[in-house]
C-alpha cells in the first residue's frame, strides 16, 4: 500500500482518540483522511494498549462529564461496554462529604441512578471487600469496563469501509513543514503527504509532535502503577470478564476491579514520577511496550498494605500471585484537563492530547464536529489548546504543576484551589503596596492578585460579616471579602487588574473585522466603550469581553486573563486576510487599577484637571486623563457595578499611579479591594454573568437574558442562530436564586460553592426542554442585598420571580431557595443609578 | 536441613539491546531487572525442598545495592533470608565472584551450621561465563553436578537429572553438594502480596568485599553486527500460502 | 605443543573449534575420554582410559586434561562450547585456577591475550583480556567456519590418569526415560512455534497441525512455559532449548533477544507476524505479515494440497 501523496487531513496516532476522530471526521463527510501510527496494528505502543479500561462516569467538570457520557454511549453503540457498576469507597468523614459532592454533581449532570450506600450494601455489592474499614460509598451502576482496542479497531475498520479513510501503521513521523504559519506537509518514513490540516494525536508523544511544526501540547508523561494478582479463587467461576463493581477506594488513591481470574490493583499513591517524551523507548528497545515501564517495587510498598485492608479475602490469600506489575506511562497536563483544538501557533495544526479512554470517543465526535462545523455540540472550553498563557507552555511550568498534580488525582479538589508550585512569576507594578496591605494572593494566568487584603480585617467587625463555619465552605475565603464589598458600596474600592488580556486590533480593517467578531455594535463614536458577549457559529457563547473605540481603525480589546489566550486565538482567526488589520498583544504593555464606590468621582477628581463629572464622563466612554505626570486611559465601565473607572497606564507606572489614588482616597475611606469582591460579590449582586460560569456555548444569549433589543444588521459569527434563538421560546431562562435558610440538619449554616443541583423541594431535579438539568453556575454572597445568591438556569415553567418551590442541594441537603430574579435585571441597584451617576 | 541459592541481578531485556555511552554496560535506564531465569527455578526448588523437610533456605548475590531489590524479591519466593556481597558498578569476573562466595558461604557455615545444598544458574543469563558454580564446588570440595533438570533428595545425597537427546543421565551426589541448575527444572511460583510484605521485613546481612584483580578482563561490549537481512515478504494474510508452501519445498522440507 | 583441544565426539562442532585452535597457534594436538574419537588434523591424540571412564564422568575427564596440561604446557587449551564441554573446562579452570573464557568467537594470544565472546547468548558481544600463562577457552557453536576433515586419522596415544576419589563421584549412573515420542527439538529439522498470541493451550492446535505435516516439532516462547501453557522442553530461547533446523517457522514471535538466541543456528527463518516492523523480521529471511489464526491453518491447508502429511 503506497501512502498517499496528499490527504484532505492526516492524523497521526491510532490509539483510542486518533482511531476515534478518524472515524468521526469520515462519518461527518470528510474523505482523503490518513491515519498513521509508528508502530502497529492493532496495538501501536501507546497508552490505550494498557489502560484499565473503565469508564466512572460522575465528575465534577461538566465538560468531562459531558465527554465521558458521549463516549460511553459510543461504546454501548460498538457493543465493547461491559456494565458492572462503580463503587467509591470512602474511609474518612472527609471523602463522605466528597461522595455526597458527586451524588450533587450527578444530579447536575443527569446521572442516574447512582446512590450513597452503607457498608452493609458494600458487603453485599463487593463480597471480598472488608467492609469495617469503611463508611460508606458511592455507587454507579451504570459505570463499565470497555475493550478500548477492540473499540478503535471497529471505528477505524468502519472509516476504511466507507472508503474515506487510509490506514498507514508502521509509519513513522519525522517531520512536518509549515508555511506561512499554516501545516502543509507531513514527512514520514513511507513518504510525504501534503495536507494542510494534520491532527497529532498521539498521547505520550504528542509533545515532540507539536514541536516538529512549532506548535506546543504541554503535557508530560507520568507513571501509574498497577498491578495483576491471580488467580483468583473467587473469580475462577466467572462468566464475564468483569462481574463486580469496579471499586475507586481513593482515600489511598487506589482502584481495585477484576480482569478475568485476576484481581487488577492501581495506584495514583506514589509519589509524582515524570518522565520526558524523549526518553520512551522504541518499541524494539522496550521489554514490554514503549508506555509500560518496569515496575519500581519500592513505590508500591504502601499500597499493598491498603489493597490488603481493604480486600483481605483476596489479597491476603497465599496461593493468589502476583503476576504482572508495571509502571504504566500516562499523559499528564498541568491543569488535568485534555488538550484539544487547533494550536495557537500553527494554522491547520490541531491537538487531541491528554484524553482518557473514557473521554476517547466523546472526544473523536467532538472535536471531528469542530473541525467540519466550527463548533463542537459540547463546550470544550476547558480544555482548549489555546487556553495556555506561554509560560504554561514551559517543560519546566508543565512538570511543576503536573508534579503538583498527580497526587489529586483521586484526591479531593476544593473548587477555589490553588496551586502552590511555580508562583511569583508574574508580578504587578502594585505588588509591593499590596504586599504592605497584608494582600493575600491567588494565582490567575500566572499573576499574582490579591484575593483580599488582611489589613481590612477590622471591617468584618465593622460591617458585621458571619464567618463561616463549615471549614470547606470557608476554604480559600474569607469574610474580609464581604466587608471589603461593604465599604466599596459604601466609600470606594481600589483594585488591582494587571492580569487583563489586552489585545489591540488596528487597521482600515480592524472595524470590519470586529463587526464580525462580536454581537454588539462596533461602529461607535471614538471614545466609546462596547461590552459584547462573542458567539460560536450555532449562536452560543464564546467569550465576553469589552471593546474600547480609541480612534477610527484602532480598538482595544480588554478580556479576562483566565480566557484570554483563547480570546486571542479567536480574534486573531477572524482578521482579514489581506493585512488590513493587526492584532497586537499588549497585555504587559498596560496594567489596570480599578475604582469604584460612591467616592470614586470625588477621588479621581481630586487627582486630574479633567472632567470627569457625570455629564463630562459618561458611563460606557473612555479618555485620556492627566493625572500628575502620567497621561491615564480612563474608561467608565464597571464590573463591581459601581460609580467608577478602569484605569490604564504603562506597566512600569503602575506604582506611581497606585500610590497617588492611595493617597488622594484616604480622605474618603478608600479601601484596598482584592479579586473576591470583583470576580464574585459585586457582579453577583449586579447580575453579570461570567464566561465559563453561566455563558457557554451550549446556553443561548436569550437564555442568559443578554439580548438587545436589536440586531445589528451587520454579519457577525451566530447571527443566523442568534436570530433563530430570538424568535424561539428559551428552553430556559437564567435566574438569581436567594438562600431562604442555610442552616443543615446538624445546625452548621452552609454555603453552596457552585455547580450544585436545584431541585423541587422534594429533592427531584429539574430538567429543560433541551435535556439540561438546572444546576448552580455561580455562587456568592450578595453583601448588600444581605443575601446569598446563586446564578442558575431555570426551566421556564419554574422561572417565576418569588417562587419559593425550589432548592438548592448540598452536601446531600436539600435548602430551601427563592427564585429573587427571573432574567439580567439586577437585585441591587435595579435602575442602574450608581453605575451611571 | 540448610539451603543456599546463589542468584545474581540481570536486565531484562526487550528485542534489541542497546548499550551505554562507554560501552561497558547495557543501557538499562528504562528496563526492569530481574535473577536469571535458571536460578529463579533453583529458588523455587530450594523453597520447596525446605517445605517439604524443614529448615532454611539463603538467598545470596553479589552485586550492587540495587541488588536488594532481587534478594527481596527471592524472599517473597519463600528464602528464608538474604546475604548481600555488595559490590559498585564495576563487574567482577567468575573467578572473583567465586571466591567472594567461597569466603561467604564459608562464614555463613561457621555461625549457622552446614549447607546441605547450594544451588547456582547453569550460567547467568548475561555474562554466560558457565563456571561460578563449579569453582565454588570445587573450592569447597563439594561434588557438584551441572545443567540439571531434575533434583531429588535421597538419603544422605541428592539424585540429579540431566537432559540428553534421548532421556535424562543420571547422578547420585552425596551431601554437601553443589548443583546447577536449568529453567525448566520447575515452574516458578508468583509470589502473593502477604509473602512480599514479609519478605521486606526478612533479614539481610550485608557486606562489601574488595574486589580483586580481574584475571578475565572485560574491555568494553559491542553489540553485534545485523546481517543486514531484509526479510522477503511472501505475501499478507492467507493468500501467502501458495508462495510460503514453495518456500517450503524449496528447502526440501515439504 | 601450542594448542591442546579437547574433542567429545566427531562433527561440526568439533571442526569449528578445530579451524578456531589452529588459529592460536600449531601444532594442535587433541584430548579425549571415553569412547575413542577419529580426529584429523592434528598431529597427536591423547587419549584417556581407565575404568572411571566407561561413563561420563566430567571430573575424570578434567583431571586427565589437567595432568595433560601439567606435562605439556600448553599455551591453549580449547573446546566446543557445548554444555559438556562447557563443563569439563570448567572443572580444569577450578583445579588448575585458571581463568576461563567462555563461547568465544576470536582470540588472539599474547600477553595479555584477547577473546571476543558473548554474552545473552550471542546476542551481545565482550571484548576481554585474559591474564594467565595458559589460555583456557570454548568455542562459541556456529559462530566459526568448520575446517575440513582432512589428512589420515591423528596417532592416539593412551594414558590412564591418576584420579581422586572426588573425581569418581560425579559419574553418570543411569539413563532414564526416553523423552517424549516424537521429533526431539534440538535435532528437528523444522520447528513450528508459537508466542503468547496463540491465545491459549488450545491455540497450538494450528500449529502442532503444521509441524505434523512437516514432519517437524512444536516450539513455543517462554512466555507461554511461564503461563503454563506448554512444558518447558518446547521453550526455544537462551534458557530453553537451542534449535538448529533447516527452517523455524516462528508465529506471533516478536523477536526478544533471548528468544532469538536459541535460534540462531536455524538455516533459515519464517516470521509470521501483524507487525512488519517486529524485531524477529531483522534476523528471519522470510516472512508473511498475517494473523497466525489465519496464516498458519492456510499454510496446512496448501500442504494438504500439495500432497503433503
Amino acid at each position: 500500500m503506497t501512502l498517499p501523496s496528499q490527504a484532505r487531513a492526516v492524523v497521526i496516532g491510532c490509539g483510542i482518540v486518533g482511531n476515534s476522530l478518524a472515524y468521526h471526521l469520515t462519518d461527518q463527510g470528510w474523505s482523503d483522511v490518513v491515519l498513521l501510527d509508528k508502530g502497529p496494528l492493532p496495538n501501536p505502543g501507546g497508552s490505550t494498549g494498557h489502560a484499565s479500561n473503565f469508564i466512572f462516569l460522575v465528575d465534577h467538570s461538566k465538560e468531562m462529564t459531558q465527554l465521558t457520557l458521549e463516549s460511553a454511549r459510543q461504546y454501548r453503540e460498538l457493543g465493547v461496554y461491559t456494565e458492572c457498576g462503580g463503587l467509591e469507597v470512602a474511609r474518612t468523614e472527609e471523602r463522605m462529604e466528597e461522595l455526597r459532592r458527586r451524588m450533587a454533581s450527578a444530579k447536575s449532570w443527569g446521572i442516574e441512578p447512582v446512590s450513597l450506600v452503607t457498608p452493609a450494601e458494600i458487603k453485599e455489592l463487593v463480597p471480598y471487600i472488608d467492609e469495617s474499614i469503611l463508611l460508606g460509598g458511592f455507587h454507579t451502576p451504570g459505570v463499565g469496563v470497555v475493550d478500548s482496542l477492540r473499540a478503535g479497531t471497529l471505528m477505524r475498520e468502519r472509516a476504511v469501509e466507507s472508503g474515506g479513510l487510509t490506514v498507514s501503521a508502521n509509519t513513522e513521523t519525522v517531520g512536518m513543514d509549515v508555511e506561512n504559519g499554516r501545516i502543509r506537509r507531513v514527512r514520514t518514513s513511507r513518504g510525504t503527504i501534503e495536507a494542510d490540516t494534520v491532527v497529532i494525536a498521539c498521547g505520550v508523544w504528542s509533545p515532540l509532535l507539536a514541536a516538529m511544526a512549532g506548535a506546543h501540547i504541554p503535557l508530560t508523561p507520568a507513571v501509574h502503577q498497577m498491578i495483576d494478582i491471580g488467580p483468583v479463587p473467587r473469580f475462577e467461576k466467572s462468566s464475564r470478564a468483569i462481574e463486580y463493581p469496579i471499586v475507586r477506594d481513593m482515600d489511598v488513591f487506589m482502584y481495585e476491579r477484576q480482569d478475568g481470574t485476576g484481581l487488577e490493583i492501581g495506584s495514583y499513591a506514589h509519589r509524582s514520577i515524570l518522565h520526558d517524551p524523549e526518553e520512551i523507548p522504541s518499541i524494539a528497545e522496550a521489554a514490554l511496550s514503549p508506555t509500560e515501564f518496569p515496575f519500581t517495587q519500592s513505590d508500591f510498598d504502601p499500597q499493598m498494605l491498603d489493597a490488603l485492608d481493604l480486600m483481605p479475602e483476596i489479597v491476603g490469600d497465599e496461593s493468589v500471585g502476583v503476576k504482572y506489575a508495571i509502571n504504566g506511562l500516562i499523559a499528564l497536563t498541568p491543569d488535568g484537563m485534555p488538550i484539544l483544538g487547533e494550536t495557537p501557533e500553527v494554522t491547520g495544526l490541531w491537538s487531541v492530547a491528554a484524553v482518557w479512554v473514557k473521554e476517547g470517543p466523546g472526544v473523536g465526535k467532538s472535536v471531528a464536529e469542530w473541525m467540519v462545523h466550527g463548533e463542537s455540540h459540547i463546550d470544550l472550553h476547558s480544555s482548549d489548546v489555546s487556553r495556555f498563557h506561554p509560560h504554561q507552555k514551559t517543560r519546566a511550568h508543565v512538570k511543576a504543576r503536573t508534579f503538583e498534580a498527580f497526587p489529586k488525582t483521586y484526591g479531593i479538589v476544593h473548587p477555589a484551589e490553588q496551586w502552590s508550585s511555580d508562583r511569583n512569576l508574574r508580578i504587578s507594578p502594585m505588588h509591593r503596596q499590596e504586599a504592605e496591605l497584608g494582600a493575600v494572593f491567588h494565582e490567575a494566568a500566572g499573576w499574582e492578585r490579591p484575593q483580599w487584603y488582611d489589613v481590612n480585617a477590622p471591617l468584618v467587625e465593622r460591617y458585621g460579616v458571619e464567618e463561616r463555619e463549615a471549614e470547606w465552605d470557608a476554604r480559600w475565603w474569607s469574610p474580609v471579602i464581604n466587608a471589603e464589598h461593604l465599604a466599596m458600596r459604601e466609600h470606594a474600592g481600589l483594585f488591582d487588574l494587571s492580569a487583563f488580556a489586552i489585545f489591540d486590533v488596528q487597521g482600515a480593517g480592524a472595524l470590519d473585522a470586529l463587526q464580525r467578531a462580536v454581537l454588539a455594535q462596533m461602529d461607535v463614536g471614538v471614545g466609546r466603550v462596547v461590552y459584547t458577549p462573542v458567539l460560536g457559529p450555532g449562536g452560543g457563547f464564546k467569550s465576553d469581553l469589552t471593546i474600547m473605540r480609541l480612534g477610527d481603525e484602532s480598538f482595544r480589546i480588554v478580556t479576562g486573563g483566565a480566557h484570554g489566550m483563547a480570546d486571542k486565538k479567536l480574534f486573531r482567526d477572524l482578521l482579514p486576510a489581506d493585512g488590513s488589520a493587526t492584532l497586537d498583544d499588549v497585555t504587559t504593555a498596560w496594567t489596570t487599577i480599578g475604582l469604584w464606590g460612591p467616592r470614586a468621582r470625588d477621588i479621581l477628581a481630586s487627582v486630574t484637571r479633567d472632567d470627569v463629572s457625570g455629564e463630562g464622563f459618561p458611563f460606557g466612554h473612555c479618555r485620556t486623563l492627566e493625572i500628575g505626570s502620567q497621561l491615564v486611559l480612563a474608561s467608565r465601565i464597571s464590573y463591581v457595578g459601581d460609580l467608577g473607572w478602569e484605569l490604564y497606564v504603562p506597566i512600569e507606572q503602575g506604582g506611581r499611579l497606585w500610590d497617588v489614588l492611595w493617597e488622594a482616597g484616604q480622605p474618603h475611606s478608600l479601601t484596598a479591594c482584592g479579586i473576591g469582591v470583583y470576580g464574585t460579590t459585586g457582579r453577583l449582586e449586579k447580575g453579570y454573568r461570567a464566561y465559563g460560569a453561566e455563558l457557554e456555548s451550549e446556553y443561548t444569549v436569550v437564555e442568559a437574558g443578554m439580548q438587545r433589543p436589536k440586531v445589528k444588521e451587520q454579519d457577525f459569527v451566530g447571527k443566523e442562530a442568534h436570530l433563530r434563538h430570538r424568535e424561539e421560546e428559551p428552553a430556559a431562562i437564567l435566574c438569581t436564586l436567594t438562600i431562604d435558610d442555610h442552616t443543615s440538619t446538624s445546625g452548621v449554616k452552609r454555603y453552596p460553592l457552585g455547580r450544585e443541583p436545584i431541585t423541587l423541594r422534594d429533592g427531584t431535579p429539574l430538567t429543560d426542554a433541551k435535556g439540561r438539568r438546572s444546576y448552580v453556575t455561580s455562587a456568592g454572597a450578595g453583601p448588600s442585598l444581605g443575601a446569598y445568591l446563586l446564578f442558575a438556569y431555570l426551566p421556564p415553567e419554574h422561572a417565576t420571580e418569588g417562587s419559593q418551590e425550589l432548592a438548592v442541594e448540598y452536601m446531600h441537603e436539600r435548602f430551601p431557595v427563592t427564585v429573587a430574579r427571573v432574567g439580567a435585571v439586577p437585585l441591587f441597584d435595579p435602575e442602574n443609578t450608581r453605575i451611571r451617576a | 536441613m540448610r539451603i543456599l541459592v546463589c542468584v545474581k541481578r540481570v536486565p531484562m531485556t526487550g528485542g534489541k539491546i542497546v548499550l551505554s555511552d562507554d560501552a561497558q554496560a547495557i543501557e538499562t535506564k528504562h528496563l526492569g531487572f530481574t535473577i536469571s531465569p535458571h536460578e529463579e527455578c533453583g529458588l523455587e526448588e530450594a523453597v520447596r525442598l525446605i517445605e517439604a523437610n524443614g529448615g532454611e533456605s539463603v538467598v545470596l548475590t553479589l552485586g550492587p545495592p540495587e541488588a536488594e531489590e532481587q534478594l527481596r524479591d527471592a524472599m517473597a519466593l519463600g528464602a528464608d533470608r538474604a546475604i548481600h556481597l555488595v559490590t559498585d558498578a564495576n563487574e567482577w569476573d567468575p573467578q572473583a565472584t567465586a571466591s567472594a562466595i567461597v569466603e561467604a558461604v564459608r562464614a555463613d557455615e561457621a555461625t549457622n551450621g552446614p549447607l546441605d545444598l547450594v544451588f547456582f544458574g547453569n550460567e547467568a543469563a548475561d555474562s554466560g561465563g558457565y563456571q561460578v558454580g563449579i569453582r565454588v564446588a570445587y573450592a569447597l570440595e563439594r561434588p557438584v553436578a551441572t545443567g540439571l533438570k531434575g533434583v531429588a533428595l535421597e538419603a544422605g545425597a541428592v539424585r540429579c537429572e540431566q537432559e540428553v537427546p534421548g532421556g535424562r543421565d543420571v547422578y547420585v551426589l552425596p551431601l554437601p553438594a553443589v548443583v546447577t541448575v536449568l529453567e525448566g527444572l520447575n515452574l516458578p511460583r508468583y509470589p502473593s502480596v502477604p509473602s512480599k510484605l514479609r519478605a521486606q521485613r526478612k533479614p539481610v546481612e550485608s557486606s562489601s568485599p574488595t574486589r580483586p584483580e580481574q584475571r578475565l578482563e572485560k574491555l568494553r561490549l559491542v553489540v553485534p553486527e545485523t546481517q543486514g537481512k531484509e526479510a522477503e515478504i511472501l505475501g499478507h494474510g492467507p493468500g501467502a500460502a501458495p508462495a510460503v508452501v514453495e518456500v517450503l519445498q524449496r528447502i526440501g522440507v515439504a | 605443543m601450542a594448542t591442546l583441544v579437547y574433542v567429545e565426539e566427531p562433527g561440526d562442532l568439533t571442526q569449528q573449534t578445530l579451524a578456531f585452535a589452529r588459529g592460536l597457534g600449531e601444532p594442535l594436538q587433541a584430548y579425549t575420554a571415553g569412547d575413542p574419537v577419529d580426529v584429523r588434523g592434528v598431529e597427536k591424540v591423547h587419549h584417556a582410559e581407565g575404568d572411571a571412564f566407561g561413563t561420563f564422568a566430567p571430573a575424570a575427564i578434567a583431571r586427565g586434561l589437567v595432568e595433560l596440561m601439567n606435562a605439556h604446557s600448553p599455551s591453549a587449551v580449547v573446546a566446543s562450547g557445548t554444555p559438556r564441554a562447557n563443563e569439563v573446562l570448567a572443572r580444569v579452570a577450578a583445579v588448575t585456577d585458571l581463568p576461563l573464557a567462555a563461547n568465544c568467537v576470536a582470540s588472539t594470544p599474547g600477553d595479555p591475550a584477547a577473546v571476543t565472546r558473548t554474552r545473552w547468548g550471542g546476542s551481545l558481544l565482550e571484548q576481554a583480556r585474559i591474564h594467565a600463562e595458559t589460555l583456557l577457552l570454548t568455542v562459541q557453536p556456529h559462530a566459526v567456519e568448520a575446517e575440513p576433515a582432512q589428512g589420515e586419522a591423528a596417532p592416539v596415544e593412551s594414558f590412564s590418569p591418576a584420579l581422586q576419589d572426588a573425581d569418581r563421584v560425579v559419574t553418570v549412573r543411569e539413563r532414564v526415560g526416553s523423552g517424549a515420542g516424537g521429533v526431539s527439538l534440538a535435532e528437528a529439522k523444522v520447528v513450528v512455534s508459537c508466542g503468547r498470541g496463540a491465545g491459549s493451550p488450545e491455540g497450538f492446535g494450528i500449529i502442532e497441525e503444521l509441524a505434523g505435516l512437516l514432519g517437524g516439532a512444536v516450539g513455543c516462547s517462554r512466555a507461554v512455559t511461564m503461563a503454563g501453557w506448554r512444558p518447558h522442553t518446547d521453550q526455544v530461547g537462551q534458557t530453553g532449548t537451542k534449535i538448529a533446523p533447516d527452517i523455524y517457522i516462528a508465529c506471533g514471535i516478536s523477536g526478544a533477544t533471548q528468544h532469538m538466541a536459541g535460534c540462531k543456528g536455524a538455516k533459515a527463518i519464517l516470521a509470521v507476524n501483524t507487525d512488519p516492523e517486529a524485531p524477529i523480521l531483522a534476523s528471519a529471511d522470510y516472512a508473511v505479515i498475517g494473523d497466525l489464526h489465519e496464516v498458519v491453518p492456510a499454510i496446512s491447508a496448501e500442504l494438504r494440497k500439495a500432497g503433503a502429511g
